[in-house]
C-alpha cells in the first residue's frame, strides 16, 4: 500500500525518482514533507525551491509550488519569492556543493537579512550528479575523481557558517534518524527567520565506494554511531570528540525578520 | 485631452517612471555604474506605492530573485551594465526556457571586463542577442531619447508579459544619464498589457500547454492554488523535465518561434527622413541622435540622406531593412562598436545594396561632423 | 533661438551638476528644448567636474556639447583643459582665482571673485554654483530672469530660499559692476 504521505505530497507521474539504492535523499525529502504535514500547512501554501544536484531534484517529485533553479541560486530566487509573496513558507532543498560553493554567497547573505525561508542541505558530501567530485564539505583528505590523491581542501563546517553570518535556527541531523530530521524541519518552518538545517545524507554510489566506507547499510551505522547529540557532545571530553557528528538544535537567536522590516517601511508612507 | 506634464528628466529615472507606470512592483539590482540611478530611484519610489526593492548579493542573486517574484505574479525588472549583463546570462537563459516574463536594463559602458565604467558603448549588442546559452530567441529594446526611454520601458513589461519571455532593454550611458525635457503621456494614451492567468481550474492546468490560438501558456501565480513546477531544464506541458528528443525539439521550437512569427508586432522602428533618401544610414540609441543632426546638415548641401532607426534591436526588421536596401545606393550602418549590428544588417541588405560601416570604441559619441565626412567621402 | 551649448567647468563638490540642471530647467520653464548632462570621473570630490547645458528652439539632437558659446571655469585646470573648447566669439567667465588667464583673442572674458564673493560676502561657500548662475544670466541671457528664479528656489534646501536669492544677486552685481568688455581684454 502507497504511503499516505506519497498519496498527498507527491507527484507520482513524476516518480521513480532518479537517486541511487541506498541514497540518503528519499529519507530527507519524506522527511520535510512529514513536517509540513505535522504542522497542517496547505499545500496551496508552501513553496519548494530547490538549486540544481541530485538533492535538488527533489521539488519535481513533491506536489506544492514548486521550482527547480539554477545551481548554487535556489536560495536567491527564494528571496525574491518570500519577499514578493510572503504568505508563503518557502523551503529551500539544496546540496552541499549547491549551497556551500556556488551558492555560498546567497547562502550567507540570506542568513545575514534573516529572511524567513527554511534551507534544508542535503549533505552528502560529495558532487553526486556529476559523478563524485569533492565537494566544500569532502572531508581533508578523502577522496573524489577531482582528488584522487586526497582533498587537501579544509571542508566547511555549514552550521557554524550559517550561525556565523545571521541565521537564526541553525540545526544538524543524519539520515540515520530521520525523526531528527522532522522536527527540526518543523521548529524551522516555525522559526520567523532565516533557518539552517543540516542533513547529513549518504552517497553510497561515489563518496562511499571512492572512500572505501562500505555499502549504504555500513555508511547508516556509520552515521548511527557517530552522531552525538549536542548536549551530549558539550560533556564530551577532547579526546572523545574526534569524527564525532554534533547534532541537535545547534543554534536559536532572536533577529528582526527581513520581509517584516521591509513592510515596515512601506507602512510608514 | 489632458496637459501632459513636462518636466527635465534623467534617462534612468525615466526608465523607474516608465517602469512603475507599467506595473513594476518589484525590483532587484546590485550596483553598477551607468545604471545605479535606476536602483536608487527603485528604492525610493517602490516602497511608497507598497512595492518591494531588494539589494542582492550579486548580479546573479539579483535576476534569480526577479525571477522568483515574477512566478508570485509581480512585475519584475532589474539593471546593470555590461560586467553585470555577463553574469545575469545565467538566469536570461532560464527565464527563456521557463517564459518567466521579467525586463533586464543594460545600460552600456566600454568593455571588454570592466572597460571604460563611465563612458558610453554600444558593444553589447550581440551579448543581447546570444549571451546565454543556446538556442533561443529574445526580445531587445534600444530607445534613443529620454521619452523614449519611458515609452520602450513600458513596451519591454509588456511584451515580456505577452511573449511570457525576459525583454532586453539596452541603453546607452550618454541617454541614461543625461537630463532632457520630456513630456510625460497620460494615462489614457498608454496600452498597459497583463500575463493571461488560467481559465481552467487547478486540475486541468497544464502549465506548458499553449492553448488553440493563444501564442504562450496561460501563467498561474505561486500560492493561488495552482500547484505547478517550474524547472530551467526541459520540460513537457505538465512542467515536469524529460529528456525526449520530440518534446525537447517541440519545446526549443516553440520558444523561438513564438517570437520569430510574431516580428510583425514586436518591430518597432522610426523612419527619418527616408521617402526621398537615396543613401540611408542604420543608427540606434544615441548613436541615432548624432546621424540625425548628420543628416539635416547633409540635407542642407542637397545630400539626400535619410535613416532607418531600430527600436526593437532584436528580432531585427528585416523585412522593412529589405525594403529600404533595394531602392537605394548604400546603406551606412553607424555604431559605437566594431560592427556588431553592421553584420546583421549586411545579411539582409547586401544582396541588394552596398553595406558600410562606421563605427568607433573609444568612449566617445560618436559626433555629427564625423558621419556627415564619412557619408560624403562616400 | 539658435543652439546655445554652455559647459560651465570646475572641481568636484563645487556644485556645478546641480547649477547646470539648474540652467536647464531655467530653459524647460522658457519653452526650450533642453539637454543637460554631465562629465562622470571616478572622484566623488576634488577631481575634474563638468555639466554641459544645450538651449534650443528646434529639437535637440545630438546631445553632446562639442564647441560651446560659453564656458565657465571655476579652477585652472578646468580652464586649461577645456579652453580650446570654447568658440570664436565665446564668453570666458573666470573666477578670479584663475590666474593664467588664456592666450585667445577672440573670445570675451570675464575674470570675476565668484568663490570669494561665495565665502566673504555670503559666508558661505556653497552658493558659488548660484552665485554663477547670476553672473551667467547676466552675461548671456540665454534664460529670463524669472525662470531662474523659479527655478533655482525649486532646486535648493528649504530654508535657504532667501540665502540662494541674495547669491544670485551677487551673481548678477559681478557683471553688472564689470566695464563691457572688448575682444581679448580682461574684464
Amino acid at each position: 500500500m502507497p504511503s499516505q504521505l506519497v498519496d498527498k505530497y507527491f507527484r507520482t507521474e513524476s516518480l521513480p525518482h532518479i537517486w541511487c539504492p541506498g541514497c540518503g535523499n528519499g529519507i530527507v525529502t519524506r522527511s520535510i514533507v512529514k513536517a509540513i504535514d505535522n504542522l497542517g500547512l496547505s499545500q496551496d501554501e508552501v513553496c519548494i525551491v530547490s538549486g540544481i544536484g541530485c538533492s535538488s531534484r527533489a521539488s519535481g517529485y513533491l506536489d506544492f509550488n514548486t521550482i527547480h533553479t539554477t545551481h548554487g541560486r535556489a536560495l536567491a530566487f527564494a528571496t525574491g519569492i518570500k519577499f514578493a509573496n510572503p504568505d508563503l513558507h518557502v523551503i529551500v532543498i539544496t546540496g552541499d556543493g549547491d549551497c556551500a560553493a556556488i551558492g555560498g554567497n546567497h547562502l550567507i547573505h540570506a542568513a545575514r537579512r534573516n529572511i524567513d525561508i527554511t534551507a534544508v542541505v542535503f549533505n552528502n558530501n560529495i558532487y553526486g550528479m556529476t559523478g563524485g567530485q569533492y565537494s566544500p564539505t569532502t572531508p581533508t583528505g578523502d577522496k573524489g575523481t577531482t582528488a584522487p590523491y586526497g582533498n587537501i581542501d579544509a571542508n566547511f563546517d555549514l552550521c557554524e557558517l550559517a550561525k556565523a553570518a545571521g541565521a537564526t535556527y541553525v540545526s544538524r541531523a543524519t539520515v540515520y534518524g530521520a525523526n531528527m530530521i522532522i522536527k527540526q524541519v518543523e521548529d524551522g518552518i516555525k522559526n520567523k527567520g532565516f533557518s539552517f538545517v543540516e542533513t547529513i545524507s549518504i552517497c553510497p554510489t561515489y563518496y562511499g565506494r571512492k572512500n572505501k566506507k562500505g555499502d549504504a547499510v555500513d555508511m547508516m551505522n556509520y552515521l548511527k554511531e557517530n552522531a552525538v547529540n549536542k548536549v551530549a557532545y558539550d560533556k564530551l571530553p577532547e579526546e572523545k570528540r574526534k569524527n564525532k557528528i554534533v547534532v541537535g538544535e545547534l543554534f536559536k537567536g532572536q533577529k528582526p525578520e527581513y520581509v517584516e522590516q521591509y513592510n515596515k517601511i512601506i507602512e510608514s508612507f | 485631452m489632458a496637459e501632459r506634464t513636462v518636466k527635465l528628466m534623467q534617462g534612468n529615472e525615466a526608465c523607474v517612471d516608465g517602469a512603475i507606470t507599467a506595473g513594476m512592483r518589484f525590483y532587484a539590482g546590485y550596483p553598477i555604474t551607468p545604471s545605479t540611478e535606476i536602483a536608487e530611484l527603485s528604492a525610493a519610489k517602490l516602497p511608497r506605492i507598497g512595492g518591494k526593492f531588494l539589494q542582492m548579493e550579486d548580479e546573479i542573486a539579483s535576476i534569480s530573485a526577479i525571477i522568483g517574484a515574477s512566478l508570485t505574479g509581480h512585475k519584475s525588472m532589474t539593471a546593470t551594465s555590461g560586467p553585470g549583463f555577463s553574469l545575469k546570462q545565467e538566469g536570461i537563459g532560464y527565464a527563456v526556457i521557463s517564459e518567466v516574463p521579467c525586463v533586464i536594463v543594460d545600460v552600456q559602458r566600454g568593455g571588454p571586463s570592466t572597460g571604460l565604467p563611465t563612458s558610453p558603448a554600444q558593444g553589447d549588442i550581440m551579448q543581447a542577442r546570444w549571451g546565454t546559452h543556446g538556442d533561443h530567441s529574445i526580445i531587445v529594446l534600444y530607445p534613443s531619447t529620454v521619452r523614449e526611454i519611458y515609452d520602450t520601458t513600458i513596451r519591454a513589461f509588456n511584451l515580456a508579459e505577452k511573449y511570457r519571455t525576459p525583454v532586453i532593454l539596452l541603453m546607452d550611458e550618454v541617454i541614461a544619464h543625461m537630463r532632457e525635457k520630456i513630456e510625460i503621456p497620460n494615462d489614457d494614451e498608454i496600452k498597459i498589457y497583463n500575463r493571461k492567468k488560467p481559465e481552467v481550474n487547478s486540475s486541468e492546468y497544464l502549465p506548458y500547454k499553449v492553448k488553440e490560438g493563444d501564442i504562450v501558456p496561460e501563467m498561474a501565480s505561486f500560492g493561488e492554488g495552482y500547484r505547478f513546477h517550474v524547472t530551467g531544464l526541459v520540460h513537457s506541458e505538465t512542467g515536469l523535465p524529460t529528456n525526449d528528443h520530440k518534446i525537447a525539439e517541440e519545446l526549443t521550437t516553440r520558444l523561438v518561434n513564438k517570437i520569430e512569427d510574431n516580428v510583425d508586432d514586436i518591430v518597432e522602428y522610426e523612419e527619418y527622413r527616408l521617402e526621398d533618401a537615396d543613401e540611408v544610414i542604420v543608427a540606434y540609441g544615441a548613436t541615432a541622435r548624432s546621424a540625425k543632426s548628420a543628416i539635416n546638415a547633409l540635407r542642407e548641401e542637397g545630400i539626400k540622406v535619410g535613416m532607418f532607426k531600430p527600436i526593437t534591436i532584436w528580432p531585427m526588421a528585416q523585412k522593412q531593412i529589405e525594403d529600404i536596401a533595394k531602392k537605394v545606393k548604400r546603406i551606412s550602418v553607424i555604431e559605437m562598436n566594431m560592427g556588431q549590428y553592421f553584420l546583421e544588417v549586411d545579411r539582409i541588405a547586401g544582396k541588394f545594396t552596398k553595406v558600410d560601416r562606421y563605427g568607433r570604441v573609444n568612449g566617445e559619441l560618436i559626433t555629427p561632423e564625423e558621419i556627415v565626412s564619412f557619408i560624403k567621402e562616400g | 533661438m539658435r543652439r546655445q551649448e554652455l559647459r560651465l567647468s570646475g572641481s568636484g563638490g563645487q556644485g556645478l551638476i546641480l547649477a547646470g540642471i539648474i540652467l536647464a530647467e531655467a530653459a524647460l520653464h522658457d519653452g526650450k528644448n533642453v539637454v543637460q548632462s554631465q562629465s562622470y570621473g571616478p572622484e566623488a570630490r576634488g577631481g575634474a567636474s563638468k555639466a554641459e547645458v544645450i538651449i534650443s528652439d528646434d529639437i535637440i539632437n545630438y546631445p553632446k556639447v562639442n564647441k560651446c558659446d560659453m564656458l565657465l571655469s571655476l579652477t585652472q585646470k578646468a580652464c586649461d583643459k577645456y579652453i580650446d573648447s570654447l568658440k570664436p566669439g565665446g564668453v570666458l567667465i573666470l573666477d578670479n582665482t584663475v590666474t593664467e588667464h588664456p592666450n585667445r583673442d577672440d573670445i570675451k572674458i570675464y575674470s570675476i571673485p565668484i568663490l570669494e564673493t561665495a565665502e566673504d560676502t555670503l559666508n558661505k561657500p556653497m552658493v558659488a554654483n548660484i552665485i554663477a548662475l547670476g553672473s551667467i544670466y547676466q552675461l548671456t541671457k540665454v534664460v529670463s530672469k524669472e525662470s531662474l528664479e523659479k527655478a533655482v528656489l525649486s532646486r535648493v534646501p528649504r530654508g535657504t530660499e532667501e540665502l540662494n536669492k541674495k547669491a544670485l544677486g551677487e551673481g548678477f552685481k559681478l557683471i553688472k559692476n564689470h566695464k563691457d568688455s572688448s575682444y581679448g581684454e580682461v574684464c
